[in-house]
């Protein structure tokens, strides 16, 4: 029924005297799965800000110098796409069970976004040492601000990670593992399309 | 009448695991169950709460009796506004309604065992207890806590002229983040419980109001809090790192600043397009509750229940884009004012029908004048009065000589600081019973109604025409000046004295609850004799995990009150259609 | 009961309060009276709610009080009832907002032929420039401040070299539209005269502006309305609004730009009083310690 029609629905006993027990909540979707949904649409929101408030300074400010964009982004961009398309195929063999592919595939992402992780410190490293101090430019300024939340969200995900790798590991509970990695790969495919969309931002302006 | 066959469906939905403590801290300190959670949240909620009461008094002392109090310089009176604004706003009303009364409600009247993220619950708590101590630890670093007033608007915010802008400033800030990181893990339980862990029967429609409040204040908040996240972290950056997303090229303490670009305006827009839902998120809880105490104890159904929904709906979405009307005078492109009046007062039309179907409700009820009554009448004085001043500060001209004046002040305590309260106040004598299964005293009780309703009354009431006059807000004292009669200072020692009174009386209330939960009178089970599930549970007060070894099954709505058929004047949403007693049906 | 008796005292209360109160807006003296004309509508229209609200609020709870022998009506909802309430109320809105924006619009148009004086505050006093004998202020920038230079007007702009700059009571004529440009160094202020009604914030790194016709002659104080730190409340001002003959008296004894550049004044000098920061507010600490 759609949302639309149930908030319609007149909720009072109707004059026929019949009571139509109607159903719940909606099984669609597991709890976990909703809130992470949820989740999402928040940093979306806060994803937006950031960005709609990059925009409007760059506008409102002529003093926007733009930051060169170190090469290794490009590298740390393939890797974290490499990450998600693991998380991918983790979900793929949880979906058919197969706990060992499950533990390879993960191990292989997680491992992965270390190494994003990395690169990210130290494209912000390069930036430093040539110069290109937080307070000089707002430029700078949203450069280590984006990367940095981005990040922050990507640690958050790590620890759900592990908890899922030593999960695996211990071989416990496959329903468990099966909410749990399916989670991560929609979080990590999120994080790689917010990465997308700040790194065609940086490259632009 | 026909008899009736009910077919129950089985559960769609496998009942989850429940957490069981293992040990007295589990159970009682690091608990996972709701509504201990809750009772964590109420106390802390309260206790920094009456911090934020007593900032008020010394405020009031220093404006009733100007030169008076030595111990008042003008920057201790700016770090007494701002943290009574953001004590009150942020760490008492949006804590205590979706932290206090979300945990303890929505599991218990929408027949759920528990939250569905126990754990992340937990966090919840400790993440906004971290945050509440940091924010009291601003008041002991150097400088003290900062004076920028809770819109923290910079460059003030940092600047040297303003009192705690060394420490102060920084920790308010970083208290803020905190603040939303633990909301975000509550949030997301309350949204989800909701959508996911209704009982059979429960449709969307079938939810009390009060679930209903809650559920789209969370949902707001959840999209409002980001905008105060990115906020304050821009704006630590600016502090601590001396960038420029807020702060312009300015000329202090007699040398240029080298900043460049920044703009004050965006901090503002960010600021309010937290700022104006952030007034819905403590409103549509308080419109939930009064609708079903309300209904409750005029033993009438609610009036127009889906238009109730409708409007609650229809305000959330309508909130977000409301926000640049506190913004007229800001500086911002002028012809945005045309715009954001004419959101604000569409705003009015969903809100104004609310308050008609309360009246609506009273109309042929058959009204027990109890205690929760009372506050719950009194809400309604108290939000109507601020909803018909929001009129004219909504409305763009008119706001032009009233804004940041007296005006204001009284505007917002009327519409978001006393009626709101007053719901707090409507829902703890009301609840208070299911939660101790102790009554509250009446006596005291009525005295504590009485002193409080009709002194706030008497406070805020006559404020509003000092903003007529011209006299500004945020100001340590008027002095002399041209425009602003002596009788004003008459006036503001009146309302200094009714705001010690009124004080005092919560101090009768506070005795009140504590002697009352240990020593008070027993309470029958269901006192109000309500429908909703939370008086239906196996134990009264309800044990852990709520409802026993069934989980309830929804039959009908939560507002059964004097249907003609039945035989007691109200029928609980979870009595079995053959279970009613039914009048005889005249042949 | 005692609760219906209360709803109606606070309705009598509040009305009697509102006609008898000597508390009530200042004699206006510009000419935004259509500000208050649409106050007064506002008055109207929410009063006429508010007082028919809770008289019928405290009829209810007389008329439906307690009583075991009955039952409450039981009526989930009427329909047509709530469509009559959402109309009228929505008329009450359009008759709210129509002289609402109308007077807005008013308010951001400034005539051509209003004269432009700027105003500027930091922490926390007020300065006002007139653009001299061209009628044109010269440009400014932050970068050019310094002790000598107040204002920050470019050295090398021709338009601002006879520029007046008045650090003392602002004058004005009567009847004759003026458009101020609000300028801030520091942080957020805002230019306040009740009798006025116009306000508006100023921003350091903006332009902002409001315009009005000072209608009465008279001594009128100028407040800051934006929190603007520790001296906020002292931050004070005066305006004299005047006749033409005192007001063009006055405009003689100020002095321009260059002449206060060249040092020509030694009264200017010293009282373009920039006494750092900190000293003002050790004097501030000093006086409430």
């Amino acid at each position: 029924m759609s949302i639309l029609s149930q908030l319609r629905e007149k909720p009072w006993p109707q004059s026929n005297g019949a009571t139509v027990l109607k159903v719940g909540p909606s099984i669609l979707r597991t709890p976990t799965e909703v809130g992470l949904l949820f989740f999402l649409a928040s940093i979306t929101g806060l994803f937006t800000l950031l960005l709609i408030s990059y925009n409007g300074r760059i506008l409102l400010g002529n003093d926007w110098v733009p930051v060169p964009d170190p090469a290794i982004l490009w590298i740390n961009t393939a890797i974290l796409i490499f990450s998600s398309i693991a998380f991918h195929r983790a979900r793929k063999h949880a979906q058919a069970s197969k706990v060992i592919g499950i533990r390879k595939n993960l191990l292989v992402a997680g491992l992965l976004t270390f190494g994003f992780l990395s690169g990210q410190t130290i494209a912000s490293l390069q930036l430093y040492e040539l110069g290109y101090y937080v307070s000089n430019n707002p430029a700078n300024a949203f450069f280590y601000l984006l990367t940095g939340i981005h990040a922050l969200h990507l640690i958050g995900g790590l620890f759900v990670w592990m908890r899922t790798q030593y999960r695996v590991q211990l071989g416990v509970d496959l329903r468990k593992i099966k909410v749990s990695v399916e989670l991560c790969a929609i979080y990590w495919h999120y994080l790689l399309v917010v990465w997308l969309i700040i790194f065609v931002l940086l490259l632009t302006t | 009448m026909a008899s009736e066959t009910v077919v129950i469906p089985p559960a769609e939905l496998p009942e989850v695991e429940l957490y069981h403590a293992k040990s007295w801290i589990t159970k009682y300190v690091f608990s996972q169950d709701a509504k201990v959670i809750a009772i964590q949240y109420s106390g802390t909620a309260v206790l920094i709460g009456l911090v934020g009461l007593v900032l008020s008094w010394l405020m009031r002392l220093q404006l009733g009796f100007p030169e008076t109090f030595s111990f008042i310089d003008e920057s201790e009176y700016l770090q007494y506004v701002t943290l009574h604004g953001m004590i009150m706003v942020v760490y008492l009303l949006t804590a205590l309604f979706l932290g206090g009364f979300g945990n303890y409600m929505i599991p218990l009247m929408v027949g759920a065992r528990d939250m569905v993220f126990p754990y992340a619950n937990m966090l919840s708590f400790w993440i906004y207890l971290l945050s509440v101590l940091i924010l009291v630890a601003s008041f002991f670093v150097p400088g003290g806590p900062t004076g920028a007033g809770w819109t923290l608007y910079p460059p003030q915010a940092i600047t040297s002229g303003t009192p705690g802008s060394d420490g102060g400033i920084i920790l308010m800030l970083v208290s803020l983040v905190f603040f939303i990181i633990g909301f975000t893990m509550g949030g997301l339980n309350y949204a989800v419980t909701v959508l996911q862990a209704r009982a059979r029967g429960m449709t969307l429609m079938m939810m009390p109001l009060t679930v209903w409040g809650i559920f789209v204040a969370t949902i707001l908040a959840l999209f409002a809090f980001p905008a105060l996240l990115v906020a304050s972290i821009m704006m630590l950056f600016d502090r601590i790192l001396d960038t420029s997303f807020f702060i312009p090229m300015i000329y202090e303490m007699g040398e240029v600043i080298p900043r460049e670009g920044g703009s004050p305006v965006l901090f503002q827009h960010l600021f309010w397009f937290f700022g104006h839902p952030e007034v819905y998120i403590v409103a549509l809880p308080a419109f939930g509750i009064v609708s079903d105490v309300i209904s409750t104890h005029a033993r009438k159904a609610i009036f127009g229940y889906r238009m109730m929904v409708w409007a609650i709906i229809a305000i959330g979405g309508l909130s977000f884009i409301v926000w640049a009307h506190h913004m007229y005078v800001s500086g911002m492109n002028p012809y945005f004012g045309f715009f954001f009046a004419t959101t604000t007062l569409i705003i009015a039309i969903p809100t104004a029908l609310k308050l008609y179907n309360w009246t609506l409700t009273l109309w042929k009820g058959n009204i027990h004048m109890t205690v929760p009554m009372l506050w719950c009448i009194a809400f309604i004085v108290t939000f109507l009065n601020g909803g018909v001043t929001g009129l004219f500060l909504g409305n763009v001209s008119v706001d032009v000589p009233l804004s940041d004046t007296m005006f204001v002040v009284a505007h917002f305590h009327m519409v978001m600081g006393v009626a709101p309260i007053f719901v707090i106040f409507a829902a703890i004598y009301h609840w208070f019973p299911l939660a101790t299964g102790k009554m509250l005293n009446n006596a005291m009780g009525q005295f504590h109604f009485w002193v409080t309703f009709v002194g706030a009354y008497l406070i805020y009431f006559p404020m509003h025409y000092l903003g007529f006059v011209g006299v500004p807000r945020r100001y340590y004292e008027i002095g002399e000046t041209t425009f602003v009669p002596p009788s004003a200072a008459d006036l503001n020692a009146f309302i200094t004295i009714m705001v010690l009174i009124v004080g005092f009386a919560q101090v009768v209330f506070i005795y009140n609850l504590l002697t009352s939960i240990f020593s008070g009178k027993k309470s029958e089970v269901n006192p109000w004799k309500a429908t909703t599930l939370e008086w239906q549970t196996s134990e009264f007060p309800p044990g852990h995990g709520n409802f026993g070894d069934e989980l309830p099954v929804v039959y009908r709505w939560a507002y059964e009150y004097g249907a003609p058929e039945n035989v007691d004047d109200y029928v609980p949403q979870n009595i079995h259609p053959d279970k009613v007693a039914r009048k005889p049906i005249a042949e | 009961m005692l609760m219906a008796v209360v709803l109606v005292l606070i309705v009598v209360g509040s009305v009697a309060f509102h006609l008898v109160s000597p508390w009530w807006s200042t004699p206006i003296a510009s000419n935004w009276g259509s500000i208050d004309t649409t106050i007064d509508i506002t008055f109207w229209i929410t009063g006429v709610v508010y007082v028919v609200v809770l008289l019928f609020m405290a009829y209810c709870l007389y008329r439906f009080r307690y009583n075991p022998q009955r039952r409450s009506e039981y009526q989930p909802e009427n329909h047509k009832l709530e469509l009559w309430l959402s109309g009228l109320t929505a008329l009450g809105v359009v008759g709210l907002l129509t002289p609402g924006l109308i007077v807005w619009n008013d308010y951001i148009t400034p005539p051509d032929e209003a004269t432009e004086i700027e105003v500027v505050a930091k922490q926390w006093e007020w300065g006002f420039r007139l653009p001299g004998k061209d009628g044109v202020l010269g440009t400014t920038n932050i970068r050019f401040m310094n002790d000598e230079n107040p204002f920050g007007i470019n050295p090398d702009d021709p338009a601002g070299q006879d520029d007046l700059l008045i650090d003392d009571d602002l004058h004005l004529q009567t009847d004759k539209p003026i458009k101020f440009l609000l300028r801030a160094f520091d942080v957020l202020h805002n230019f306040y005269v009740p009798q006025f009604r116009a306000k508006m914030d100023m921003v350091p790194g903006m332009i902002t502006y409001i315009w009005l016709t000072p209608n009465r002659a008279d001594t009128f104080d100028i407040l800051c309305a934006e929190l603007c730190g520790i001296g906020h409340s002292s931050m004070r001002g005066i305006v004299v609004v005047e006749n033409v003959a005192d007001y063009e008296q006055w405009l003689k004894e100020q002095i321009t730009f260059s002449q206060s550049m060249a040092g020509l004044n030694k009264k200017i000098k010293s009282e373009v009083k920039l006494v750092s920061r900190i000293q003002d507010k050790q004097a501030l600490f000093s006086v409430h310690d």
